[in-house]
């Protein structure tokens, strides 16, 4: 099996002031289709810099990054742009859907961008993305109108929308209290089996156990790379007690 | 990028910011509409003028008598005695450049009829008095050249005269009215006229043939005036020449002297109108010109205050797969959409409010094409100005410093 990311000795450094922080000092893995990796680390530790350059919304200093074969550090601004738009799915840490704006245009934003998408398939794909986060009756909510769990569930949907070759999450769960947070990790594990690759940035190691494999980073090294013995989030808000549920 | 997708999304972002739309609007609605709304009826106020002026006579060319001074004192053209019937005939004769002409004296005093009495005057002229101060008669005729040979005791009157001297009801043609005891028939009634830009009443006056004035009343030979009118508007000037060299010859003056008389054309007149109504038409633009870097300043403040929320969502629309070109052209076309929507009802208010004010002001409406198109494009320019610049920036930072802008 070839694998859809792999990176090689990439690094990143920034230039604050006179002093310049490197924030990856040379990071070599690579993740397989149907993965979902948690990239763990402390503050400072690069994780959220990792994500970013495997988003695409940043390019190393040096080094390699490939995705499905393409060496992304090669590319232009504008092929870059290409790239989140066919090829990823971003979830932010504070979901960052645009105000006033329902469910359904949220989730069809991606495509819009996509001049291959006639606005009939749009639609459709739209609607079908909302229904695999269980959001389909949510389609004309605002933003203001939805939970923190809610809003989270329509970002995930517009990451699904453009069918992405890897689900990128920064902190998905960061903003959201334990039982969303399980619920949303559900759902994450929920897509994974259904066949998609996810990247799980999460600095909690409780989280870090429904995922299927930890990258640790620390002072932007890779310092461990372990299989996880992956717990059900399902059976997890389950066991929850229900004084919990306030 | 697909246009159709471009201007979907342009259109959510409309509507979905309410507020700022209807802002920016109202910014270039009030910039634009100010300045044709001044413009315009400055404008109209100098039509207004134009055409009073022109009521005035066809083509008129005034000749009066120049003011005498004597050891250095103005004395006023009162008694000036120069100019005389001769000249208006030799005018008349000699000058290709002038159609008609009428010689022109008036007096005052009082004019009774019956048991009622006005003060005005009469002015003695040609037949063709009428046609060149352009009054017309609505009722009997107007005296003939005969009439002005037999010295006859006829006039015509305007309607302010009939309105003094006749009850309700009574004809005042073939009824005899007296001027200073001088029994006049009256053959003729003027259409009205109304008031000059002066605000004389054109209407109070009273036309007998100038040798009657000359002869029955002021028992004089010379004139006070002579009235006449050029072939054309673009004679004019060439008529005024004609006519000062016939009467130097006729005056036997020499080089050394200055004329005796002054020739004034209407276009003279009118320019004269026009430089104080001119200023206005400045003073106007002085102020919509304000109004429109209000508003400018208002369209400038909204797009620029939004610029915090809206360095998020370019930061988000880059994430999810925008190029910058997508960015810059979203926001070029929704300041576009603003500037136009603004553009047309600020036109709309604009010409409405110059239409009302001139209808109200009972003068000519104009419309006035540059000032429409001098603020449309200065709206539009700053409305897609300050829709577009912060955007670019906005568009030029990394899709990460843009979703963390605070």
């Amino acid at each position: 099996m070839t694998a859809i990311i792999k990176i090689e000795d990439l690094k990143r450094d920034f230039q604050v002031g006179t002093e310049t922080v490197h924030a990856l000092r040379g990071v070599s893995f690579e993740i397989q289709p149907h993965e979902f990796v948690a990239i763990m680390g402390t503050s400072g530790s690069g994780k959220s810099t990792m994500l970013n350059i495997l988003g695409c919304l940043d390019k190393p200093s040096a080094g390699h990054y490939y995705i499905d074969g393409i060496d992304m550090s090669q590319c232009s601004k504008d092929e870059l742009s290409t790239i989140r738009n066919h090829k990823i799915g971003f979830v932010f840490q504070s979901y960052n859907l645009l105000p006033r704006t329902t469910a359904i245009e949220q989730v069809e934003l991606p495509l819009l961008y996509n001049n291959a998408v006639s606005a009939k398939e749009r639609l459709e794909r739209a609607e079908h993305a909302l229904e695999q986060v269980g959001m389909e009756n949510r389609r004309n909510h605002t933003p203001n109108q939805m939970s923190g769990g809610q809003q989270q569930r329509i970002a995930i949907a517009r990451a699904l929308v453009n069918d992405p070759v890897i689900l990128l999450a920064d902190e998905a769960t960061g903003n959201l209290d334990t039982r969303t947070s399980y619920e949303i990790m559900s759902l994450f594990q929920k897509l994974n089996e259904e066949g998609k690759t996810i990247g799980f940035v999460t600095h909690e190691p409780d989280i870090a156990t429904f995922t299927k494999r930890v990258v640790m980073l620390r002072d932007g090294h890779v310092v461990k790379d372990y299989p996880v013995d992956t717990k059900s989030a399902q059976a997890a808000l389950e066991s929850l007690p229900a004084s919990d549920d306030y | 990028m697909n246009i159709g997708n471009l201007l979907k999304i342009a259109y959510s972002s409309i509507m979905r910011n309410k507020t700022r739309t209807l802002l920016t609007i109202l910014g270039v609605v009030i910039g634009i509409s100010s300045v044709i709304a001044m413009v315009s009826l400055g404008q109209s106020s100098q039509k207004n003028i134009n055409n009073q002026v022109s009521t005035m006579g066809t083509n008129m060319i005034m000749v009066m008598r120049a003011d005498q001074h004597k050891g250095g004192v103005n004395m006023g053209s009162d008694n000036t005695q120069t100019l005389t019937v001769s000249d208006a005939e030799a005018i008349r004769s000699r000058c290709k450049y002038v159609s008609m002409v009428s010689p022109m004296v008036s007096a005052s005093g009082q004019t009774v009829h019956g048991n009622n009495n006005s003060v005005g005057s009469i002015q003695g002229g040609s037949p063709d008095i009428l046609t060149i101060r352009k009054y017309e008669l609505s009722e009997g005729s107007m005296f003939t050249d005969e009439d002005v040979t037999k010295n006859a005791k006829v006039c015509v009157i305007g309607k302010t005269v009939v309105d003094n001297l006749f009850t309700d009801g009574e004809d005042p043609l073939g009824k005899t009215i007296r001027f200073k005891q001088i029994p006049l028939k009256v053959i003729g009634i003027l259409e009205s006229k109304g008031q000059n830009q002066m605000g004389q009443d054109q209407d109070d006056i009273i036309i007998a043939p100038y040798t009657t004035v000359q002869k029955r009343i002021l028992a004089q030979t010379y004139l006070q005036m002579i009235f006449a009118s050029a072939t054309s508007e673009a004679d004019a000037d060439a008529a005024t020449e004609e006519i000062t060299q016939v009467l130097r010859e006729n005056h036997k003056l020499s080089d050394s002297q200055d004329n005796d008389f002054d020739v004034r054309t209407q276009a003279e007149m009118l320019k004269m109108m026009n430089s104080i109504s001119g200023y206005l038409t400045y003073l106007l633009a002085a102020i919509a010109s304000i109004s429109l870097i209000v508003g400018g300043i208002g369209i400038m403040n909204i797009m620029y205050v939004t610029v915090t929320e809206r360095t998020k969502e370019i930061g988000l629309r880059m994430a999810i797969g925008a190029h910058s070109r997508d960015i810059l052209l979203q926001f070029l076309i929704e300041s576009a959409i603003l500037s136009l929507i603004g553009g047309l009802i600020g036109i709309i208010l604009g010409l409405g409010i110059s239409y009302a004010g001139s209808t109200l002001l009972n003068w000519p409406f104009v419309v006035s094409i540059p000032a429409i198109a001098a603020s449309f494009v200065v709206c539009a320019a700053t409305g897609i100005f300050f829709g577009w610049y912060p955007a670019k920036k906005a568009a030029s930072l990394d899709p990460i410093t843009a979703l963390h802008y605070e």
